[in-house]
């Protein structure tokens, strides 16, 4: 399996060599990275490139490294069912580039891309409908962003005396925990009451 | 010139099916462009049972997010905890023990019957049979008490574990199962004789929604909407999971693509799993297939009671299992099983700490209700219901 995958990878390499920047084998599964311009090409690549045959497009979705330059992880999820294989491509865009839609390619991308563009702000260049999907009508932020907090900006109730529903910034009777558990041997990144002594 | 134009503006309309529509299998709202009774587009608003489940899972250890699955397809919950579990062991590099991975798919296979009972029977509702449902609700509830009775509760399990599964089934439970399986066919059959051969059923389902080939493939489809057009792709053979490739079944596939097909797929698909559940109860019941259900090497695992009262080790162990959780290696991986509804797949992100960096759900019916528009196109209004019937929409999985 994984030399099958060995011989896949290097093709794909070899054949888009100005696009790949770099591919790796791990847990049985082949990821190539792809420069954030070149997205379009290489999955029309490897959907129509007799040895490929990823013709099911699985996923779409983002990723967030806040402290990385370019922030988003755009990842692709491919399957050939000629083939019986699965490839990951990756690419990284910062907040203001948009990636080339592949809507055109495989429609199903439409809502995979309106998600992603819905739960981080990845935009989508070309994309024939980029609306929001998953979450409320109005919703301002991107919420699966690591600096969105878990319990959110607002939340809603029903107002008996306007008769409508009604948006109030979230209060919350106990905060929420979340619980640091790296412990101290472990890498944590605070230092515990005494041991700034150490280092006198 | 200026009649006709008066004309077509008032003829073309605008209507909201749902969120409170019956035959919307949840809430799903779809604005229909209607031209007299022909649907010429339709643009579904998804997100109204959104509740963050990816969000969630970046706070919550690894034994604290299986809870979460439960609630995506809820009409079918282990076969989603199967997936993250899977993604998590092969990052944890954690073998289970045979005994468990038999049992998980037993489960998975009930999780099947469970998910097809319900939406065979629904969809015959939506395009105007009622009984099917009374008979088919009675079976289900069957299986739901041997959810019950191997976890203690009916619907959210939580009974897959990192490692393989909580507890192991009591005896008495296996042979019930068992004798289910006897007598369920009998159950089926008559649910099969009120549907497949009835006109009603076949004129409202049959040449309705067709899927062809190529378009299954452009619109990421998987599961009975694969299958149902001709393509005999099923992960429990393509890409064996578990022990699925020890059992013997078929893999039923229909000829033109459309609502009639699939729900015999799935009819089909029923009776294959009842197979598949015998050939496990038989190899779970016999006396030398006893043992460990829960990989013992593990720190995922808990120590077992009795250990606990003795070590020392044991019982920190437990401790920090129960509060901090594991953590698990750096790296990313995507695992995915053959869920009633088509490919179910966890793309799992892991960054070395207690709890996961990004997980992505893919659910399969987010891609085949994506395609909504496009089946859509050109029918009646009344087969709309058909269609989502058919299609076989969950939107506990679709807004997660």
């Amino acid at each position: 399996m994984s030399e099958a995958l060995k011989t896949l990878g290097e093709h794909i390499a070899a054949s888009q060599e100005t696009a790949v920047t770099n591919w790796s084998i791990a847990h049985g599964e082949l990821t190539v990275e792809i420069h954030d311009d070149r997205i379009e090409d290489v999955i029309r690549f490897l959907r129509d490139d007799p040895t490929c045959r990823f013709t099911t497009l699985i996923d779409i979705c983002g990723v967030d490294y806040p402290e990385r330059a370019e922030r988003f992880e755009v990842v692709y999820h491919m399957l050939s069912m000629q083939q019986n294989q699965r490839i990951r491509v990756k690419l990284c865009v910062d907040e203001e580039t948009p990636v080339a839609s592949i809507c055109d390619l495989f429609p199903v991308a439409n809502w995979f891309e309106r998600e992603a563009f819905d739960m981080y702000g990845i935009t989508f260049s070309n994309h024939p409908d980029l609306r929001r999907l998953l979450t409320d009508y109005g919703f301002e932020g991107y919420p699966l962003r690591k600096d969105f907090p878990l319990t959110g900006y607002v939340e809603v109730r029903w107002d008996e005396e306007e008769k409508r529903v009604v948006y109030e910034p979230v209060e919350l009777v106990q905060e929420y925990r979340d619980f640091d558990f790296m412990s101290p041997w472990e890498g944590a990144k605070y230092v515990l009451p005494g041991d700034e002594k150490a280092e006198g | 010139m200026a009649d006709d134009q008066a004309q077509t503006s008032e003829r073309n309309f605008t209507i909201n099916f749902g969120p409170q529509h019956p035959a919307a299998h949840g809430v799903l709202r779809l604005v229909l462009e209607l031209d007299g009774e022909v649907v010429e587009r339709v643009d579904p608003h998804i997100g109204l049972l959104h509740r963050g489940t990816e969000k969630l899972l970046e706070h919550k250890t690894y034994l604290q997010g299986i809870g979460y699955f439960d609630r995506l397809d809820y009409v079918a919950p282990m076969n989603q905890e199967h997936a993250f579990c899977m993604a998590a062991e092969r990052l944890a590099g954690v073998t289970v023990p045979r005994r468990g991975q038999y049992i998980r798919v037993l489960y998975s296979e009930i999780g099947r019957i469970l998910n097809h009972l319900l939406n065979v029977t629904t969809q015959a509702m939506d395009v105007g049979a009622l009984t099917p449902p009374l008979w088919g609700f009675e079976e289900r509830e069957k299986l739901m008490i041997f959810y019950e009775r191997a976890c203690g509760a009916r619907m959210h399990a939580h009974y897959f574990r990192v490692g393989g599964v909580h507890q192991d089934l009591p005896p008495q439970l296996l042979a019930d199962i068992r004798q289910w399986c006897d007598d369920f066919p009998k159950a089926l059959d008559d649910i099969d004789s009120l549907l497949t051969e009835n006109r009603i059923f076949k004129q409202r389902n049959a040449d309705i929604g067709i899927v062809s080939k190529e378009e299954a493939l452009e619109w990421g489809f998987s599961g009975v909407m694969v299958r149902g057009s001709g393509m005999a792709w099923d992960l429990r053979r393509a890409q064996p999971y578990e022990v699925y490739d020890e059992l013997e079944f078929n893999i039923p596939v229909g000829k033109n693509g459309d609502c009639y097909d699939r729900y015999l797929c799935r009819m089909e698909e029923m009776r294959e799993s009842v197979k598949i559940m015998i050939q496990c109860c038989d190899w779970l019941m016999r006396e030398e297939n006893q043992g460990e259900v829960l990989a013992t090497d593990s720190k995922h695992s808990p120590p077992r009671r009795a250990e606990m009262k003795q070590s020392m080790e044991a019982l920190i162990q437990h401790f920090k299992l129960y509060t901090e959780g594991v953590h698990v290696d750096a790296g990313e991986v995507y695992a995915c099983v053959e869920a009633p509804k088509g490919e179910f797949g966890v793309y799992l992100v892991a960054d070395g700490t207690n709890k996961p960096y990004r997980v992505k759900i893919r659910a399969p019916g987010f891609a085949h209700l994506s395609a909504m528009d496009h089946l859509n196109r050109g029918h009646m209004l009344a087969d709309v219901s058909a269609i989502i019937g058919s299609l076989d929409v969950v939107f506990g999985e679709i807004d997660r």
